[in-house]
């Protein structure tokens, strides 16, 4: 089934559906390309960023409850 | 009592989920648009993410300012265009559940560049749920006449998205 868009129109209240022409879905292509690479890089900082706080606790011997206590 | 919260057109995708939720001849009668939008991913992915295009332009939003949480995590930041916000629910997400998500557009007809501010959540039943805001400018002096919302995979069937126009008096 070939991807289609749905537009409103406000003036007329016409819903239509829409296939894609060949350079919409080429954008498309690049904008999940980029939406990938965003989500990657969000991805891994957050999870460095467990990570680095995991190691944290474990250094300074406490929990995350605790350390929540501290920073309240 | 003036009517001051207008409901300008809704949509509702059908069967087979679809590539975007568009709304075009906004009308200029309005202060401000409210766009209300719930919406789940149809394939895989999970990509959280939600994009916009303001009168077919495919350019202008330059780099929104993004913060989020999903129940563990906090974090700030700046996203890579076309990504405005955080607002559909993952293809893993709880089934059968839908995000809730607000678009705020003031002054959309003023000569001037236009701020969007957006809110964003995740419904899902597990310790992971994203929720969002956004800080979004728009570059671009032009009235808004048209808004579309997309994001990286289709969204799902029964996904929906409601325009609001918002007047002054």
């Amino acid at each position: 089934m070939a991807d289609k868009k749905i537009i409103v129109n406000c003036e007329t209240g016409e819903v239509s559906e829409v296939e894609l022409t060949a350079e919409e879905v080429a954008q498309r292509a690049a904008d999940a390309t980029e939406a990938a690479k965003a989500k990657a890089e969000a991805d891994a900082e957050a999870a460095a960023k467990a990570t680095a706080k995991t190691a944290l606790l474990a250094k300074l011997g406490i929990s995350a409850e605790e350390a929540a206590l501290l920073l309240g | 009592m003036a009517n001051t919260y207008t409901k300008i057109a809704s949509v509702a995708v059908g069967a087979g989920g679809a590539v975007s939720m568009e709304f075009t001849s906004i009308p200029a009668t309005y202060t401000d648009l409210k766009i209300c939008f719930s919406a789940r991913e149809a394939t895989g992915g999970d990509y959280i993410r939600f994009s916009l295009d303001i009168n077919a332009t495919g350019t202008g939003l330059g780099t929104p300012k993004i913060l989020w949480g999903n129940g563990t995590t906090a974090n700030s930041g700046t996203e890579t265009s076309p990504t405005v916000g955080y607002g559909v629910n993952r293809f893993s997400s709880t089934a059968s559940v839908f995000s809730n998500t607000e678009i705020y557009i003031p002054n959309y007809t003023v000569s001037q560049y236009k701020s969007i501010a957006i809110t964003g959540a995740e419904e899902n039943n597990a310790t992971a749920a994203f929720s969002s805001a956004s800080a979004v400018l728009w570059s671009n002096n032009a009235a808004i006449t048209s808004v579309k919302i997309y994001s990286p995979v289709n969204v799902a069937q029964y996904s929906t998205a409601t325009l609001y126009g918002i007047s002054k008096t």
